[in-house]
């Protein structure tokens, strides 16, 4: 994996926390806005940087660095060039970007990825600059024209006017003498007070294409003699093909041919049931080597046992030592499962692989690493590695990874049609790369109602050293200590720890919410243990720890009084609350939930309070913060990953369940009016629905669970925490 | 065994060669290029892949392409053209229902199947015709706003 040779240095201790993990690798814009663009790219078109090109219609193309998995990115950023520039938003269309880092990292990673909720922070200030660029070049081709000054002409809606004279031309009048004017050297950026479409909720683009099976997804590439293959993967992690007797498979109407790979085998055929058929029909004995002796079991109590080392100190303020030697003292330990994404559209890669070149067909996240990737997997320079970026059917972190468009390089390597590589869902849930197993310590001391100290250990993968190792420092993995170092309550001796501890064998990476997913859960579980020991409402608590978080504390204020937080409950009904900075957006939740009597769970309500700073698309924050509130209520009701003899337990969605329309609860969320830079929101909402949950169930049974998914046999009426 | 099939989808015959086990799904996706009816999960779990047999829902990953010889076959690409699908259409992109999108062609066939059958559903009835459509964005609260907003719509 090629990591950015250039990410910033500075270290989690000196660069702080304070926005959330990304921000603390900002490196220096190279492209942002103004690099030259090859004047045979532009022919006829206005393009003065990677992002923006008008035609002579005035037809605005927005070039997208970001890839669309549903977040809303395509719309959002599109709003952000198109607001700088004054656009008829009526006349833009997107168009993804091609793989090019040096036009399009994200500059969060240095790299062309999409994920950690960064799209909006980490183009906010580049792509307003390139947008009010191309801007002031339109006007100094009208003013030139017109030999007036730059500074009394004005735009909008796609055209330069001069009140004075009462002329107007529209961008596309403008395209060709515009393309010849000198970008300015510096150029400001709006007032937020003059924002047209920044802060209105328009329509997304890319949705009228997706209600008529329009849209295009990865899984959709149909090329002239292509092919489809079903793969089969070793079930055991690690493990090899050993003998493979393709015989009946050969015979199976429509099969083309076996292609062995090293740990996999693929059956190619004129379409996916062939290639199934094809499949099921082969005998493949397997070298399942050393890792078939894998259980979840035992990577729990390796776990258990690593967590209980010092770790590696992440953040350290006041006295914890002293902090911990007096008061109330508070011990407890919490424990996420492994996870699989799941994202709808199952992992599918489309590769054709010429003599001289190598092209792909896919949705991902990440273009310049499969580009790169497949080149080394081809055999071909990476320029020689054509890219064509889809819709994503999902993405929440799966598509972070290269592996399914190596795997279909491989095979395709073998036949000289393109092919289409489809995993089943089993393949899908079986062979991802799975969100760590985490365990975070919790301990604490009260002083007068109010934590005097808090001492924090997390222990888990290291995502971060395998997937941007530059960003791996002095032991410490800053995404899974993420929230944990920059909790949003004040304790006078705060300390924060991490140990690494891998589990053998099976693959972690990402998994949409990233490192704040177990913090969350262990903080605000801790929260609201602390209150009772202290013998105070969970909100009052909270507030009374809020003391130099304005931001969190009137998200929560707000929470509590829309929820009707305080209003009597049923029996066995309760409200559970977390209050969360996440992704430098302030988010505050309140679940209330019903434990029948034999522990299964009604969710009836849950209300959220986002402040993200400025909501470029207020719509999509909202949707943003439902659907992330479904996918976290998901994992805490259902998401378990286990594995015994090496493999996988789970298959498909009977086994492996997702919340349904039926369990779904009255979603409110209220986005909170802030002038702030925006915040990331793609993820917030996937870290409240857990402890919000498990704090109602809390708050309804005194049962203090510590551990996803809920155990519902702890849950039956008359159980005691 | 490929055997000559024909079958009638959005209106227009089609003839092919496919087995007669061969799925419906797989039919219209690799066989004749039709890629809105999506595969999701291939065991029936998660509605990606539904289509309207004769007006009803189905799910075409576990249909043989034998079982519906000589039935009326229609898909997302068509269902604009029925009175139900163009209202749940409409209400789905005035609600902004969409995030990824992948599973919305099975929601979208499964809603509008829901409300040519019963112009005015409540909760219960939604969740009957719903709860097998999987959405991995969470949709689900927007989804069935959407359905009660095509419903008023009708009314109107």
């Amino acid at each position: 994996m090629n990591a950015p040779n250039n990410v910033s240095r500075r270290t989690l201790l000196t660069g702080g926390l304070a926005t959330g993990f990304l921000l603390a690798f900002h490196l220096p814009l190279r492209a942002a806005g103004n690099e030259p663009v090859q004047r045979d790219a532009t022919d006829g078109k206005f393009a003065p940087n990677a992002f923006i090109r008008i035609d002579e219609t005035g037809r605005t193309i927005l070039m997208m660095p970001q890839v669309e998995m549903g977040q809303g990115v395509y719309t959002s950023i599109a709003m952000i060039l198109a607001e700088e520039l004054d656009a008829d938003w009526a006349k833009v269309d997107v168009q993804h970007a091609p793989p090019d880092d040096k036009l399009y990292a994200n500059p969060v990673f240095g790299l062309q990825a999409t994920g950690g909720s960064t799209s909006i922070r980490a183009w906010w200030k580049p792509l307003r600059t390139a947008g009010a660029s191309a801007r002031a070049m339109l006007v100094q081709a009208a003013a030139s024209q017109w030999g007036v000054e730059p500074a009394s002409c004005t735009t909008s809606k796609g055209e330069v006017a001069h009140a004075a004279s009462g002329r107007k031309l529209g961008y596309g009048a403008l395209a060709l003498a515009a393309q010849g004017q000198t970008p300015p050297k510096d150029v400001a950026v709006k007032d937020p007070k003059d924002f047209v479409l920044i802060g209105q909720p328009l329509k997304r683009l890319d949705t009228p294409d997706k209600v008529n099976g329009k849209a295009l997804y990865g899984i959709d590439a149909i090329l002239p003699g292509m092919k489809i293959a079903a793969i089969a993967n070793c079930p055991v992690f690690g493990g090899k093909v050993g003998k493979v007797d393709d015989s009946a498979a050969l015979k199976v109407a429509g099969v083309r041919k076996v292609v062995v790979l090293d740990d996999a085998v693929a059956v190619i055929g004129d379409h996916m049931w062939a290639a199934k058929k094809g499949l099921e029909a082969l005998k493949i004995e397997w070298n399942e080597g050393p890792n078939a002796k894998i259980s979840t079991r035992d990577i729990w109590d390796d776990l258990r046992r690593a967590s209980e080392k010092d770790g590696a100190v992440a953040k350290s303020t006041g006295d914890i030592a002293k902090g911990l030697s007096s008061g109330d003292k508070f011990e407890a330990s919490y424990e996420l499962p492994f996870l699989a994404h799941a994202s709808m559209e199952p992992i599918n890669a489309t590769v054709h692989v010429r003599p001289d070149a190598c092209e792909i067909w896919t949705g991902t996240q990440i273009m310049t690493r499969v580009q790169s990737e497949a080149a080394k997997a081809a055999g071909v320079p990476v320029d020689k590695v054509i890219v064509n970026q889809h819709l994503l059917g999902g993405g929440f972190g799966r598509k972070l990874e290269p592996d399914m468009v190596v795997a279909a390089v491989k095979i395709a390597k073998q036949v000289d049609y393109p092919v289409k590589v489809i995993w089943t869902r089993e393949e899908d849930i079986q062979h991802d790369v799975y969100r760590p197993v985490y365990r975070d310590q919790v301990t604490a001391t009260l002083v007068d109602g109010k934590v005097s100290a808090w001492k924090y250990k997390i222990a888990g993968a290291a995502v971060i050293a395998r997937w941007l190792p530059p960003a791996f420092q002095k032991g410490v993995d800053i995404d899974a200590v993420d929230a944990a170092a920059d909790m949003p309550y004040d304790f006078p001796n705060f300390h924060v720890e991490y140990v690494r501890a891998e589990p053998p064998a099976v693959p972690t990476g990402f998994w949409r919410g990233v490192g704040p997913n177990n913090n969350v859960f262990a903080f605000e579980c801790a929260m609201d243990e602390l209150a009772r020991k202290a013998g105070k409402d969970p909100v009052e608590f909270r507030r009374a720890n809020l003391t130099k978080n304005p931001r969190a504390l009137a998200v929560l204020n707000l929470v509590a009084e829309k929820s009707g937080w305080g209003q009597k409950l049923p029996p066995r009904v309760g409200r559970g609350v977390c209050v969360q900075p996440s992704f430098a957006s302030y988010l505050a939740t309140v679940v209330e939930a019903e434990i029948d009597d034999i522990g299964e769970i009604v969710l009836r309500r849950v209300t959220s309070v986002v402040d993200t700073g400025i909501a470029v698309n207020p719509d999509t924050v909202k949707a943003q913060i439902e659907g992330g509130l479904i996918f976290g209520l998901t994992a805490a009701l259902y998401g378990e990953i286990t594995i015994d003899k090496g493999r996988v337990q789970q298959s498909n969605f009977h086994d492996y369940r997702m919340m349904r329309i039926n369990e779904t609860p009255k979603i409110e969320v209220i986005v909170v009016k802030s002038g702030e830079a925006p915040g990331g929101i793609g993820e917030a909402g996937v870290n409240a629905g857990p402890p919000a949950l498990r704090n109602a169930i809390y708050a309804a049974t005194g049962v203090a669970l510590r551990r996803l998914p809920i155990d519902r046999k702890l849950l039956a009426a008359g159980k005691k925490a | 065994m490929h055997m000559a099939t024909t079958l009638t989808i959005n209106g227009e015959t089609k003839s092919f060669d496919a087995p007669p086990d061969m799925p419906l799904l797989w039919v219209l996706r690799d066989i004749l290029g039709m890629t809105g009816t999506k595969f999701g999960c291939g065991i029936a779990q998660c509605g990606a892949c539904t289509v309207h047999v004769d007006g009803k829902a189905v799910r075409s990953c576990v249909l043989p392409v034998s079982a519906v010889a000589n039935r009326a076959v229609t898909t997302i690409e068509a269902v604009g053209n029925t009175p139900a699908g163009a209202k749940v259409q409409k209400a789905w992109l005035e609600a902004e229902v969409i995030q990824c999108g992948y599973c919305q062609s099975g929601q979208i066939m499964s809603a509008a199947a829901l409300l040519a059958a019963t112009p005015n559903p409540d909760d219960a009835d939604i969740d009957a015709a719903m709860a097998g459509n999987i959405c991995r964005c969470g949709t689900y609260v927007r989804i069935r706003e959407a359905i009660k907003h095509a419903a008023n719509g009708r009314q109107s």
